[in-house]
């Protein structure tokens, strides 16, 4: 009887105080399950047995939802399950090597739970530990810095089964390597500071695009702060922080200007779901200044009239939710939160925290939408918008971490203060996560504008070949190149800044990428979750040495079609690292196309290696030897 | 209120609210589709409906018409592209049209032979799905699900059951059935549902139906599916 074995009796017990909790709401689904699987340590079938009969939803339902989300399992995975994080810069900091130690240690197989029940090792997307990696997950908790060392002591401790909570707390420490600060990692905040100085604020007549009609909500009539903070907020010229860069006063005031429905209220989501590989610096600002950014919320709250609110986190950040669940918890106390907050009758507002499960997709904020409505993190067909049909049909504000810390600085020094910073098409800064080959990798802040070349030097990188800006879905940057400059004129970036020197293999870089997406593509449609598997199996042709130029004119035409046909930006992007590394760094595609002519990709030999490993040989007999040197 | 907009330079008319589909069908101008179905919701998945509107890719199924639009669908280089998505529909699951009883009844090869699609052309995944023949009336072969999400529409939706839903991620999204069991014999289906009736292709089998109506004389063997209106 492995230890997963639950007694049905002790499973239901466990579901019903959860359930409960949430107050029996099947758009809670995935906080259900997440709360259920850290208490059982994977969902059983009597979990989904209550969950259903409790919720009064059918199982294909929480099936659906369940079997979505990396992180939620519905087969037992062992009491420990530990997941390596697999970017890119893991790789170069030997996360590979490191695996193997454990799994030597643990004599458990990659992938596989152990026979006794106890651990499974595997890997997972980033986790967002570029700057102190090789990262892992432990039961969903971070830790970064490994070494061989930590490794054979984490052995140790799953061997002699210890729990999860006494660990040494040195493991689970993250450091927030704060390299470069300016006017958000230096702000010098006040809790409420924000909230009052918006309230202060009067309309002028410099900006007319607000309206000023009464409050309509609660607030009391003729009041002028909401739409005033808008204004400074327009003025400010703040685009999203996440990437697009969409207009924040826009979405703003679309949110305002939306109908409500009756029994609707507005939204504000804090997109924290920071899946993009090599960026981190959500996590610092989270772990840092946590009051900035749920006062922007606020503030944002208070400028459209929403009165629910949401923070996002991505679930390999759990690790940060109970210190940030006792930030809203002083925050309700001091009043910013609440009822009536700093004493204005009618304003209402609060923050809740869901956490994601493994899904870098719900990072597109109708995915998250969905996914904070507990369903699968599925995109939506737009229009409409969130702005105007979101998070249960009402009007939502989605915004990245940054982008509402921003707003709270400028809903206290205003619009003008903003916009002077940066350049004319970005105001403002920007968080860079600097990773992968340099001296001093962490979170540098910076005015828009700032050259690559620049951020290099600061860093300590030197031969570097390339960055890596926005992660895989940002743009690849070659040395040429480095006089450009970090803003939406030209390099826009959601704060990814991976480097590479020149002793990196850029292919492999590209190809690394290639699996994420294939791994994360939600497979809703058919160019993305398939296209990606086909993109991801001629990459790996090509790394076997089996490609052919017929291969890469294939590569090209497969990344047009998901370009083109793709449901959303996850598709559309998905294409990106190859498209970029084959016009800048070909040599390093040519050198694998090692075949004249087509050449299948099955090979014989490498078919056999799952022989080989079963009966433990790797001896030249146990080799074929091919004609076009694939190497044993 | 009525207006028009152009699809491959001829006038379509359309009442507000219409998508691009619906519009282009009353006037009897087939775009290629699988997701959609015209008595659902529709879903947006499959992208075959894929047009260019005003220059930009969209689907066809889900976006609203509008006055003025310029459609472009039966070009050369959107029917490529739906081919390909074709093929990769072919490729991702286990389509052996010669063995199958939904040939001559299914979409998808309909779909195939109207995009002139010769070959699959990717390699197969040839991935490793299950049957369940549990339930007394209907068959169901995963090997051939496109994961349109027809059968769930339909079950949620008209049947008010909920029998089929999607799980998985990613390329190992499937179809799963609403028991602890996993089995469709222990969930409240019959052959009377909507449900039982939408699959495009070869999912959802009538058991001891077997080629009741011979090859060759089946509804896409008499006319092309572009000229077939009614759905199925």
């Amino acid at each position: 009887m492995g230890l997963n074995e639950l007694h049905a009796e002790v499973v239901a017990g466990v579901v019903d105080r959860v359930v409960n909790r949430y107050r029996r709401d099947p758009s809670c689904m995935l906080q259900i399950l997440r709360e259920v699987q850290e208490a059982c340590d994977w969902i059983p079938p009597a979990a989904i047995d209550r969950m259903q009969e409790l919720l009064g939803v059918p199982r294909t339902k929480i099936e659906g939802v369940a079997g979505f989300y990396s992180f939620i399992y519905t087969e037992p995975r062992g009491q420990y399950r530990v997941l390596f994080s697999d970017n890119i810069t893991d790789r170069m900091q030997g996360n590979r090597a490191m695996m193997e130690r454990l799994c030597n240690n643990l004599w458990v197989e990659r992938g596989k739970v152990s026979e006794d029940g106890l651990v499974s090792v595997g890997k997972t997307a980033c986790t967002g530990m570029s700057d102190q990696g090789p990262g892992m997950l432990v039961n969903n908790y971070a830790i970064a810095g490994l070494s061989e060392a930590r490794i054979d002591e984490i052995a140790e401790l799953i061997r002699n089964k210890v729990p999860l909570a006494e660990w040494p707390p040195a493991y689970f420490r993250i450091e927030d390597n704060i390299r470069r600060a300016d006017i958000l990692l230096n702000a010098d905040f006040k809790p409420g500071a924000a909230l009052l100085a918006a309230r202060a604020r009067t309309p002028s007549d410099g900006l007319n695009a607000s309206n000023t009609r009464s409050w309509r909500e609660g607030l009391p009539s003729g009041i002028g702060g909401p739409a005033a903070t808008l204004d400074e907020i327009k003025r400010a010229n703040l685009r999203g922080r996440g990437g697009a860069g969409f207009t924040t006063g826009l979405k703003w005031e679309a949110c305002r200007n939306a109908p409500l429905k009756a029994g609707h209220q507005r939204i504000i989501v804090c997109n924290a779901d920071e899946g993009e590989p090599g960026t981190f610096k959500d996590r610092v600002l989270l772990a840092k200044c946590p009051d900035l950014v749920f006062e922007g919320m606020t503030v944002a709250a208070y400028a459209v009239g929403a009165t629910r609110g949401f923070v996002y986190l991505r679930g390999e950040y759990r690790y940060l939710l109970d210190h940030l669940n006792a930030v809203l918890a002083h925050r309700r106390r001091e009043n910013l939160l609440g009822k009536d907050i700093c004493g204005l009758p009618g304003a209402d507002f609060d923050i809740e925290i869901h956490v994601g499960a493994g899904a870098y997709v719900c990072g597109e904020e109708s995915a998250l939408i969905e996914s904070l409505e507990g369903k699968r993190g599925t995109p939506r067909n737009r229009p409409p918008f969130p702005v105007t049909n979101g998070y249960l049909d009402q009007p939502t504000v989605v915004n990245n971490v940054e982008t509402f810390a921003a707003a709270a600085l400028i809903a206290l020094n205003g619009g003008e203060w903003y916009a002077a910073i940066g350049t004319k098409h970005s105001a403002g800064t920007k968080l860079l996560s600097v990773s992968g080959d340099c001296a001093r990798p962490g979170i540098y802040e910076y005015p828009f504008g700032v050259s690559i070349r620049q951020v290099l030097a600061d860093c300590g990188a030197s031969d570097t070949q390339a960055v890596q800006v926005s992660g895989p879905s940002g743009i690849c940057v070659a040395a040429p190149e480095f006089d450009r400059i970090i803003g939406f004129e030209d390099i826009p970036t959601a704060g990814a800044f991976t480097i590479f020197d020149q002793s990196r293999d850029m292919f492999e870089v590209a190809r690394n990428y290639v699996h994420f997406f294939q791994h994360e593509s939600c497979g809703f449609c058919t160019p993305c979750r398939v296209g990606t598997s086909l993109l991801k199996n001629l990459m790996d042709k090509l790394h076997y040495g089996s490609g052919s130029p017929y291969d890469f004119a294939e590569i090209e035409k497969l990344n047009q079609l998901l370009q083109s046909m793709s449901h959303c930006g996850l598709g559309h992007t998905a294409c990106n690292p190859v498209l970029d590394t084959i016009a800048k760094f070909r040599p390093a595609y040519e050198k694998r196309m090692m075949q004249q002519d087509f050449t299948p990709a099955f090979d014989l030999d490498r078919a056999l290696s799952s022989a080989r490993q079963m009966t433990g040989r790797d001896d030249a007999a146990a080799h074929l030897t091919t004609e076009h040197g694939s190497k044993p | 209120m009525s207006h028009t907009f152009t699809l491959d330079g001829k006038t379509i008319p359309f009442v507000d609210g219409q998508t691009i589909i619906q519009a282009a069908s009353a006037a009897g101008v087939f775009i290629p589709h699988l997701c959609y179905h015209p008595e659902f919701k529709a879903h947006g998945s499959c992208k075959l409906c894929t047009v260019k509107v005003n220059g930009r890719h969209t689907a066809s199924c889900t976006m609203r018409a509008a006055a003025g639009m310029v459609v472009e669908s039966e070009t050369e280089e959107i029917n490529d592209e739906r081919r390909a998505l074709t093929q990769m529909l072919f490729v991702e699951g286990n389509h052996f049209c010669p063995s199958c009883e939904k040939s001559g009844n299914c979409q998808l090869q309909a779909t195939a032979y109207h995009l002139g699609m010769m070959s699959p052309h990717y390699d197969h995944f040839f991935p490793n799905r299950a049957v369940d023949a549990s339930h007394p009336e209907v068959l169901l072969d995963f090997n051939r699900c496109i994961l349109c999400s027809l059968c769930v529409r339909a079950s949620r939706d008209v049947d008010g059951k909920n029998v089929f839903g999607l799980s998985g991620r990613g390329i190992k999204t499937h179809l799963i059935v609403n028991a602890k069991s996993g089995q469709l014999a222990d969930t409240d289906f019959s052959l009377a549902d909507k449900a039982a009736q939408v699959c495009p292709v070869g999912v959802i089998l009538q058991k001891r139906q077997g080629f009741a109506v011979p090859i060759g004389a089946r509804k896409f063997d008499k006319a092309p599916i572009s000229e077939t209106t009614e759905e199925r």
